[in-house]
């Protein structure tokens, strides 16, 4: 196989080594780029954490350790009182908000971008207008798709309520979006449909590079489909499948914007970052919401070493060569 | 048998109308809403009854949306325009030069793009207020560079990954320096992949919400997104649905046009993007 390093085949050392030089200020600006927007602001916002920082003064604050996670005062009476947010069952709703979302929305965006795909991968009339209708969730910016849905789920004009009284599915109207045991279901519903599109498009071109030979040897054996697409397609699809999988749940961890406009203040659905960004900037408690963003960070960290280590995914993209 | 295959046709074609009807019904009620007003708008349509521009007019007539609409595309735009100048340079080291280290590089790039962005929100609000362009597009197009950037680098180290050695080897033997290389061999061929990098950094700058809405503090500096997103009637409970939707039609109808357009190359984009397994 042919290899990149043209610099070693091709020339002398000396050449290598010059292009190793200019190589070095290609990156360099990206770098000093990255740095600038990334590593720098991620290592303000740990220290911001361990101070008391407010919002109106960002230089004023006092190194108070790790009391914005989780401090201890013990009361002359002998009480202990456990502050920080560790303790806050605020953010203990978010974990839990943010972790069920991102599990049950990559799981429906899984199993349906799978049947899309499928259909894809298939050869019939009209595929190319199915692929460019999918492509329309995806296009659209999700603050519009929020706010498109929000109207049609809402209460009292909502076309959503409607179909579904006509059909018989609920026998009164319900407020999908304000309601506290339906908003998580509003979030949900919204995002699948967002992203499903994404998801599909994947796996698609997952599927796409599984010979087609193969389907036509089953197909003499006489061996059933549904057969074929648990022994030999999802096999071998599988490393496709894992890498879409892991990018839609640090999407999903993250989630901020649909939540935000979609069910806005709802304790039932105020994920990590809302409640982080909701304690920074309109709370005026800077500090406490900076350590919530840190843990934020912290947990994707671990989630993304994690599935690195467990799965053995390549991500680089260099053993593929 | 031969029933059997009928019924099974006809099943796959209901699952595909079933896939359209849910992929573009809600865009299509946005549609047929926006062009409803009134007390219309509180009667159930589902087909379109009325024919009214009023929606449109309401919301290009006041608000700053306009503005607001210059304001993205400018950001977007020079997002994504620094964004392919630094990424060029930088894929082509990454994609062609072989140094020690340069898995770890690209595992970092990656990881980047990956960012909670609420995770330096803080820090960045800090370097926004010391520069001083809090409320001003320039803090949209440094923060935006966070994601755009590792994005870009990464879809075309992939894409120049792909080109054929022997181009290269060709200049070298001539003599051509690596700059000659990037800038008279390389750029040629990359054309079709700057476009749909592009395109897709810039659908990612423009549809951006989280630091929009924190660096921003006035109408006539809010990005489309945060203006939608915030837009709201004379009173609390007076929700404008027809301007609102009107709004969502004209910032979402030229992306769906391109989209459309660049069909093929952003499925390709978004695949490298996304890394094949």
């Amino acid at each position: 196989m042919a290899t990149n390093d043209v610099g070693g085949a091709g020339g002398g050392l000396s050449l290598s080594q010059q292009r190793q030089r200019a190589a070095f200020w290609f990156i360099a600006p990206m770098l000093a780029a990255l740095f600038c927007v990334a590593a720098w602001p991620l290592m303000r916002t740990i220290w911001f954490s361990l101070t008391n920082t407010a919002l109106s003064d960002l230089y004023g604050g006092e190194w108070i350790g790790f009391d914005n996670y989780l401090s201890l005062r013990v009361l002359d009476s002998g009480r202990w009182i456990w502050r920080g947010t560790l303790v806050d069952p605020a953010w203990w709703n978010a974990v839990w908000n943010t972790v069920r979302f991102a599990f049950v929305s990559v799981f429906f965006e899984t199993i349906l971008g799978l049947i899309v795909a499928l259909v894809l991968n298939a050869e019939f009339k009209g595929r190319g207008l199915v692929r460019a209708a999918i492509l329309i969730p995806w296009a659209i910016p999700t603050i519009v798709s929020a706010k498109m849905w929000a109207w049609m789920l809402n209460d009292q004009f909502g076309i959503l309520n409607d179909i579904m009284l006509r059909l018989g599915l609920i026998d009164q109207k319900i407020a999908w979006t304000a309601s506290v045991d339906t908003a998580m279901y509003a979030v949900l519903t919204v995002d699948i449909w967002k992203t499903t599109p994404f998801m599909a498009l994947l796996i698609l071109a997952g599927l796409q590079m599984v010979p087609r030979d193969i389907y036509e040897a089953a197909k003499l054996d006489g061996i059933n489909p549904v057969k074929v697409f648990f022994k030999i397609t999802l096999p071998l699809i599988r490393p496709a499948l894992a890498v879409a999988i892991i990018f839609r749940m640090l999407d999903a961890l993250r989630i901020f914007d649909l939540v935000y406009v979609l069910t806005p203040n709802s304790a039932a659905t105020k994920t990590m970052s809302v409640i982080s960004r909701e304690n920074m900037i309109d709370f005026d408690k800077f500090a406490y919401g900076a350590a919530q963003s840190t843990l934020l960070f912290a947990i994707i960290a671990l989630f993304v070493s994690l599935y690195i280590w467990l799965g053995k995914v390549d991500l680089s993209g260099e053993g593929q060569k | 048998m031969t029933g059997q295959k009928l019924l099974s046709t006809v099943g796959f074609y209901a699952l595909v109308v079933v896939i359209v009807v849910f992929s573009v019904f809600p865009f299509y009620y946005a549609i047929v809403t926006s062009f409803t007003t009134g007390t219309d708008l509180f009667k159930i349509n589902y087909l379109p009854r009325s024919f009214d521009w009023g929606n449109y007019a309401t919301v290009l007539g006041g608000r700053n949306f306009v503005r607001s609409i210059l304001n993205s595309i400018f950001i977007a735009t020079t997002t994504v325009a620094f964004a392919l100048f630094l990424a060029v340079t930088a894929s082509y080291a990454l994609a062609r030069v072989r140094f020690r280290g340069r898995g770890i590089l690209l595992m970092t790039i990656l990881a980047v793009s990956m960012f909670p962005q609420i995770a330096v929100l803080a820090g960045l609000f800090e370097l926004v207020r010391f520069l001083g362009i809090f409320n001003t597009p320039w803090a949209m197009i440094l923060s935006y560079t966070i994601f755009t950037l590792p994005f870009t680098v990464w879809v075309l180290t992939t894409f120049m990954r792909d080109l054929p050695v022997e181009i290269e080897e060709a200049a070298i033997v001539d003599g051509a320096t690596p700059w000659i290389i990037i800038t008279k061999v390389f750029l040629p061929l990359l054309w079709p992949a700057l476009v749909t990098t592009g395109l897709l950094a810039f659908i990612g700058a423009w549809n951006e919400f989280l630091f929009a809405l924190t660096f921003t503090s006035s109408e006539t500096t809010r990005t489309v997104p945060v203006a939608i997103g915030l837009l709201s009637g004379a009173t609390q409970q007076e929700i404008p649905w027809g301007p609102i939707m009107a709004a969502s039609v004209i910032v979402t109808v030229p992306l769906i046009f391109l989209v459309l357009i660049f069909q093929r190359k952003i499925v390709a984009g978004l695949t490298a993007g996304g890394v094949k397994g």
